[in-house]
C-alpha cells in the first residue's frame, strides 16, 4: 500500500500506524466499481414509486387508483387507507412528532407522498402514477415562518389534538436572561441585526432509496438501504412495523453521499418494507433527483435576531431570538434533550460576561427535516450567527475584524471552559490558530491590496471566522435519540495469522472509514493497515451503535476502535508472559510487539501471540483462547475542534459577481489520523461552504411551490468557484479522548459561509455602506446591496 | 430513478431519411441529436415525443469550414468542434467565448449547435451569437431548401421557422473584412444558463463602424436583437461613450422577467454592461488591440 508519509515500524519497514495513507476504498470507487443501492437487484423484485402533492396544503376529497390498478404491470397500489389496515399510516418523527407516511387527510408541502405504486418495472411504475386520478381542495399555505405564527395563519397541524397554532414546540432558552440584561446595560457599543439562514439541502449525489426483501417463510426481512445509522433505523421499524428487531438485517452498500440527508426514516422506506410484507418480494424504491430535492430532509431555516455588546473593546455579551422553520412536521434529528440542537453553542470562541438565547419552532407547509447538510446540530446556524455578529461589532467600534476577536477569545488557561450557555469546552489556543491563519494569508499584505484597489475602484474583500465546534455525541448521562444512548461498538478479531477484522456501527458515507479506522488499530496493535480489515453497514456483522452524523465517527467509533485494540494489546501481554516465560509488567511495548525490559531481542510480535493464542499451546491461567474484544464506549464529553478561517474575494464593481480568490483554513482537530484524509474532508466542506455562501438555496413562491427541484436551479459549486484551498492545522490535543483525536468532517462547512460573507460585506461596507447581507450572496443579491436595498431571502 | 415515457425510437441514414420520417410520422417525432435539451425534458416528462428520429450517424451534417465568401457550419457540429475550432475564431471570436461557457465538457461533447438553436430557450447562447454575426439557417425539407436569417429564424419562445417535417441543415455566416467579435454572459455558476448575455461583432472600415450586430440572451421571450442600437452604432466611429448608449438602449429595449436568476431591473443593468462590454471587445479584436 502506497504511503506519502508514515511512521516506520522499529521490527520492519511496513508503514504502520497514522499518517497519509492513500484510501483503501478508492481503488473501486476510481474505476466505478462501487456498489451503490441502485446497482442491486434481487430476483423477483418489484418497483416502487411515490405519488406526489402538487400543492403546499390542500385537502384531499378523493384518490382514484382504478386505472392505475388496471395498468397490465402494476400489482400494487398504496394509499393511506390501506396504511391505516396496518397501522402505518402515521409514523413517528425523531423529534417526538408524527409524520404521515402516505397522505389521507391533507396534503402539508409540496411533494408530499400520496400514493405508491408497485409494479413489475420502474417504467410502468411511473406511468402509473399519471394514471391515479386525486382531487384536492387547496388551501393557503404558509411558507415564511414569520407569519407561522400570524392569528389569521391557516392551522397546518389540525391532525394534532390540541394544536391551535402552528408552533411546533414551546420556546426554548439557554443562558441567563437577567444576567445578559445587565451585561447590555453596562456595555459601551451595541449591535443588532437580523439574520437569516436560509434553507438549503445536503443534496448527496445520491439520492435516498430502498430494497424491502420479506421472506414469508422464514419472518427475516432483510433491507439495502444507504443510511447514517442503521442500528438506529433497524429498532425504528422494529417499533414502527411491529417486527422483531432479531429477524431485521439492514445492509448498506456504498454510499453516494449522505451530509444528514439519510438520518431518518423517510415514508418511501415505509411503503417499500410494507410492500415487501403485503406482497412477499422484494420492493425496491429510489427517489429521483426532484423527489430528494423537495422532500427530504432539508437543512437550516433559521430566521435570527440578535444583539452582541462590547465594553471597552472586548465582547461581553450575546442575545438571540430565532424562529426555526421545521416544516411540516417535526422531524429533525437531535438529542431528545436539545430541541435546536447544539444551537446554543453560539457563544462561539469568546470569554463572553453573559449570553442569552431563545428558540421558537414553527410548522410551515414545507418539507420536514432540519438537521442536515454537515451542520453538527445546528452548530453551523450558530457559528454563522456569531461570526456575522462579530464582524457587525467590529464595523460599529471601527477595529479590524481579527483584532476583536483576539481581544475576546478564550484564553488557554481556561480550559476546561464553561460557556455561558453551558458547555464545557475540553482544549484550545485560539490565538495561535488565528495567527497562523494570518501567516498563511499573508494578512497585512491583503489589507495594503486591498486599499490599493478600492483607490482604483476594484472591489476586494477580507473575511475571517473563527468556529469553535461541539462535536461527538455524546455522553449518555446527557444525551441519546429516541432514548437510545449515543454511544458506539466495536469489535475485533485477530485471526491466527495476524490478519484482523474491526466491526464499527459507524456508517461510512464517504469519510474514509475503511482506511482511517484500519490506521487506528495498525497504530494500536502494530499490524499492517492493509491486513485490517473494517467492517461496517451491515447490522447483521457489526455491533450496536448509532452511526456517523454530527462528525461523531472519530470522537466515539475511532475512540471505540482504540480502546477494543488496546483491550487487545492487553490480552497480549498476559500470552506473551506465557510465551516469554516473565510476568506481564517485566514487558514493555513497541509498535508491534511486547518485548522482555531491558532485553530488547527477547519479545513476541502480534502475529506470534495471535499464532499462540489459537493454538494447541497453554494459555495464560484462566483464561480463553483467541485474540478478539469489544467494546461499547460512552464519550465522557463532547470534542471541540476548532478553527480559523480567511476569505479573499473580488466582486466585479458592475454585475456585482463574487469570485473567491482565496481560502485559508486553519483547523485545529487534534491528532490526525490520516492527515490527507482530514484535507479531504476539509476541501469538500469548503466546497460546501462556498455553494451555500454564494448560490445554494431552497425558495418557495407564495403558494409553497418549490421553486428548485433540480440541480438547474438547486445550484451546487464546481471546481470552478473553488479556489485552491490553503490549508494549516494547528494541533491541541483532545484530553479525554483516547487519541486526542477531535472531529472534524462538518468544521470546513461550519466554518467557511461566515467568512465569505464576511469577505462580501468587507469588500462593499466602505465604498458601498453595505453592513449586512443574507445569504446566498449571488450576483443579483449582492448587486441589489450595493444599490442599498439588501433584501433578505423569500 | 427518472423514466420517460415510451417512445419509438429510429436512427436516421440519411438527411432525406430523417425528413422523410419526419413527414411520415407528423408532430409527435422529434430530431434527436446530443440530447442534452430533450432528454432531460423527456425523463421530467416535459416532453412526450412518440417518436425520436437519431440523427447521429449523420456525419455529412458535422463541418466547419468556408465556402466562397461564407463560413459553413454543419448543424449535427458539436459545442466541442466549435470550441476548438482554429478557422472559426479566427473570423468569429466570439463563438469560442460562448462555448467556454456553455454548460460543462460532459454536454459540450454531445450538444450540437442545430440542438442549441433549434431548442430556441431565450438563454441559450448561440442563438445570440448567431444573431450578432448576422448567420443564416439553411432548413431543408422534402421540397427542398430554404434560407432564413436569423431574425426570422426565432419566431417566440421554444419556437423556430423550423417547420413540421423539416429540419435544420446548416448555419451560414457571411465572411467580410474587418471583423471582431465577442461574447458577455454572467451566470450564477460556471455552466449555468445565463443570467444576462450580450454577443456583438462589428465591422471597422476606415475608422468607422461599417456594419454592427448585437443581440441579448436570456433578457426576453426569445432571443433580443438590438436594431436601434444597431442604428445607433452604424456609421460612427467606435468609442467606449457611444458603446455605453449602445448599452442604454439595450437596457431599455430587452424585456427580461424576474427569476431566481435575478429580478428585471438587475438584468436590465446587465444588457447594459454586457453590451458595452461586448462591443468594447469586439471592437478592440477588430482593431487588433485586444489587451
Amino acid at each position: 500500500m502506497a504511503t506519502v508519509e508514515n511512521l516506520p515500524s522499529a521490527q520492519t519497514e511496513r508503514p504502520i500506524g497514522f499518517g497519509r495513507l492513500k484510501r483503501k476504498e478508492d481503488a473501486r470507487f476510481i474505476r466505478g466499481k462501487g456498489t451503490y443501492l441502485d446497482d442491486i437487484r434481487l430476483p423477483g423484485m418489484v418497483h416502487g414509486a411515490m405519488l406526489r402533492s402538487p400543492y403546499a396544503h390542500a385537502r384531499i376529497l378523493s384518490i382514484d387508483t382504478s386505472k392505475a390498478l388496471a395498468h397490465p404491470n402494476v400489482a400494487a397500489v398504496v394509499t393511506a387507507k390501506d396504511l391505516e389496515t396496518l397501522g402505518l399510516a402515521w409514523m413517528p418523527t425523531i423529534s417526538y412528532d408524527t409524520q404521515a407516511v402516505l397522505a389521507g387527510d391533507k396534503v402539508r408541502f409540496q411533494g408530499q407522498e400520496v400514493a405508491f405504486v408497485i409494479a413489475t418495472d420502474e417504467y410502468s411504475a411511473n406511468d402509473a402514477l399519471q394514471l391515479i386520478d386525486v382531487e384536492y381542495e387547496p388551501l393557503p399555505a404558509i411558507v415564511n415562518a414569520r407569519k407561522a405564527l400570524d392569528p389569521d395563519a391557516p392551522l397546518i397541524r389540525d391532525d394534532k389534538a390540541g394544536q391551535r397554532d402552528n408552533l411546533a414546540s414551546p420556546t426554548w432558552e439557554a443562558g441567563d436572561q437577567a444576567a445578559t440584561d445587565r451585561v447590555f446595560a453596562e456595555a459601551d457599543t451595541v449591535v443588532k441585526r437580523d439574520i437569516i439562514y436560509p434553507r438549503c439541502h445536503p443534496a448527496p449525489l445520491e439520492t435516498c432509496g430502498m430494497i424491502a426483501d420479506f421472506n414469508p417463510e422464514t419472518g427475516q426481512l432483510d433491507i439495502y438501504n444507504g443510511n447514517q445509522a442503521p442500528h438506529a433505523h433497524r429498532t425504528v421499524y422494529a417499533h414502527v412495523a411491529g417486527l422483531a428487531e432479531h429477524m431485521i438485517r439492514i445492509k448498506c452498500s456504498d454510499i453516494g453521499g449522505g451530509f444528514g440527508n439519510k438520518v431518518p426514516v423517510y415514508p418511501g422506506y415505509v411503503c417499500a418494507i410494507a410492500g415487501s410484507i403485503v406482497a412477499g418480494v422484494p420492493v425496491k424504491w429510489v427517489e429521483n433527483r426532484d423527489e430528494n430535492l423537495i422532500s427530504t430532509g432539508f437543512a437550516r431555516d433559521y430566521v435570527m435576531h440578535s444583539e452582541m455588546c462590547a465594553k471597552n473593546g472586548k465582547i461581553t455579551g450575546l442575545r438571540v431570538d430565532v424562529i426555526a422553520d421545521h416544516g411540516a412536521f417535526d422531524s429533525t434529528a437531535q438529542p431528545t434533550k436539545f430541541p435546536a440542537g447544539f444551537f446554543h453553542i453560539v457563544c462561539g470562541s469568546y470569554d463572553l460576561e453573559a449570553s442569552h438565547v431563545k428558540v421558537k419552532a414553527v410548522y410551515t407547509n414545507k418539507a420536514p427535516g432540519g438537521v442536515a447538510y454537515r451542520c453538527s446540530f445546528r452548530i453551523t446556524e450558530a457559528v454563522y450567527l456569531v461570526e456575522r455578529m462579530v464582524d457587525a461589532l467590529a464595523l460599529e467600534l471601527k477595529v479590524d475584524p481579527i483584532e476583536l476577536r483576539m481581544r475576546s477569545f478564550i484564553a488557554p488557561e481556561q480550559f476546561p471552559y464553561e460557556t455561558t450557555t453551558g458547555w464545557t469546552y475540553d482544549s484550545g489556543n485560539y490565538a495561535e490558530t488565528m495567527r497562523v491563519a494570518m501567516d498563511i494569508a499573508g494578512y497585512e499584505d491583503l489589507r495594503r491590496e486591498q486599499a490599493e484597489k478600492r483607490a482604483r475602484g476594484e472591489l476586494m474583500g477580507i473575511g475571517v471566522s473563527f468556529f469553535t465546534e461541539g462535536v461527538g455525541a455524546g455522553p449518555r448521562k446527557h444525551m441519546d435519540i429516541l432514548g437510545l444512548a449515543m454511544n458506539d461498538g466495536a469489535d475485533l478479531r485477530v485471526h491466527p495469522s495476524g490478519k484482523a477484522v474491526v466491526s464499527i456501527s459507524a456508517q461510512t458515507q464517504g469519510q474514509s472509514h475503511e482506511t482511517t479506522f484500519a490506521q487506528i488499530v495498525a497504530e494500536e496493535l502494530g499490524i499492517p493497515p492493509e491486513d485490517v480489515e473494517v467492517r461496517h453497514g451491515d447490522t447483521d456483522r457489526s455491533p450496536y451503535g448509532l452511526g456517523t452524523y454530527g462528525s461523531r465517527s472519530t470522537p466515539v467509533s475511532g475512540a471505540a476502535v482504540a480502546v477494543v485494540s488496546r483491550k487487545v494489546r492487553d490480552k497480549a501481554r498476559l500470552i506473551a508472559a506465557t510465551m516469554l516465560e516473565t510476568r506481564p509488567e517485566d514487558l514493555a511495548w513497541e509498535k508491534g510487539r511486547w518485548y522482555v525490559k531491558g532485553d530488547l531481542e527477547k519479545g513476541a510480535m502480534i502475529e506470534e501471540i495471535a499464532v499462540r493464542a489459537y493454538s494447541g499451546e497453554p494459555m495464560p491461567t484462566g483464561m480463553e483462547g483467541g485474540l478478539d474484544a469489544q467494546v461499547i464506549y460512552d464519550p465522557p464529553n463532547l470534542t471541540y475542534p476548532y478553527g480559523a478561517y480567511i476569505a479573499v474575494v473580488d466582486i466585479d464593481p458592475d454585475t456585482g459577481q463574487v469570485t473567491v480568490r482565496r481560502f485559508i483554513a486553519v483547523d485545529d482537530c487534534g491528532v490526525r489520523i490520516n492527515p490527507m484524509v482530514v484535507d479531504g474532508q476539509i476541501h469538500g466542506g469548503l466546497a460546501e461552504g462556498v455553494g451555500i455562501a454564494l448560490m445554494e438555496v431552497l425558495t418557495f413562491d407564495e403558494e409553497g411551490n418549490c421553486l428548485n427541484s433540480s440541480f438547474l436551479n438547486y445550484l451546487i459549486p464546481t471546481a470552478l468557484e473553488c479556489p485552491d484551498f490553503e490549508l494549516g492545522e494547528t494541533v491541541t490535543p483532545c484530553p479525554h479522548h483516547p487519541l486526542g483525536a477531535k472531529g472534524v468532517g462538518e468544521s470546513p462547512n461550519v466554518g467557511s459561509p461566515p467568512a465569505i460573507v464576511n469577505a462580501v460585506i468587507d469588500a462593499l461596507h466602505q465604498t458601498h455602506g453595505v453592513d449586512h447581507i443574507d445569504m446566498p450572496c449571488t450576483p443579483a443579491r449582492v448587486w441589489a446591496a450595493m444599490q442599498g436595498r439588501p433584501e433578505p431571502p423569500q | 430513478m427518472q423514466t420517460p415515457a415510451s417512445f419509438e425510437y429510429e436512427r436516421a441514414t440519411s438527411v432525406e431519411g430523417a425528413i422523410a420520417s419526419l413527414q411520415r410520422l407528423g408532430s409527435g417525432a422529434r430530431i434527436i441529436a446530443g440530447g442534452h435539451s430533450l432528454l432531460p425534458m423527456m425523463k421530467l416528462r416535459l416532453a412526450n415525443p412518440e417518436h425520436l428520429i437519431d440523427i447521429n450517424d449523420l456525419a455529412e451534417l458535422s463541418y466547419i469550414r468556408e465556402q466562397g465568401d461564407e463560413l459553413s457550419i454543419g448543424a449535427l457540429t458539436r459545442h466541442v468542434e466549435l470550441e476548438k475550432s482554429e478557422l472559426l475564431a479566427r473570423h468569429f471570436p466570439l463563438f469560442r467565448d460562448a462555448e467556454n461557457v456553455i454548460a460543462d465538457p460532459v454536454v459540450r461533447n454531445r450538444g450540437t449547435i442545430g440542438g442549441s438553436l433549434c431548442q430556441a430557450d431565450a438563454a441559450e447562447d448561440l442563438s445570440a451569437v448567431c444573431s450578432a454575426v448576422k448567420a443564416k439557417a439553411v432548413i431543408r425539407g422534402a421540397g427542398g431548401e430554404r434560407v432564413v436569417g436569423m431574425e426570422d429564424f426565432h419566431i417566440g419562445p421554444y419556437v423556430t421557422a423550423v417547420g413540421e417535417g423539416e429540419m435544420l441543415t446548416e448555419v451560414r455566416i457571411p465572411l467580410r473584412p474587418g471583423g471582431g467579435s465577442a461574447h458577455e454572459k454572467v451566470e450564477r455558476r460556471a455552466g449555468d444558463w445565463a443570467i444576462a448575455a450580450a454577443s456583438a461583432a462589428v465591422w471597422i472600415e476606415g475608422g468607422k463602424i461599417a456594419d454592427v450586430g448585437v443581440a441579448l440572451g436570456a433578457v426576453g421571450p426569445t432571443t433580443i436583437h438590438l436594431s436601434r442600437a444597431e442604428e445607433l452604432l452604424r456609421g460612427k466611429a467606435p468609442s467606449e461613450g457611444l458603446f455605453a448608449q449602445a448599452g442604454e438602449i439595450a437596457s431599455a429595449d430587452c424585456s427580461p422577467s424576474a427569476d431566481g436568476r435575478g429580478p428585471i431591473d438587475y438584468k436590465r443593468h446587465l444588457a447594459s454592461v454586457l453590451t458595452t462590454r461586448a462591443l468594447s471587445r469586439a471592437t478592440a479584436r477588430a482593431l487588433h488591440q485586444e489587451a
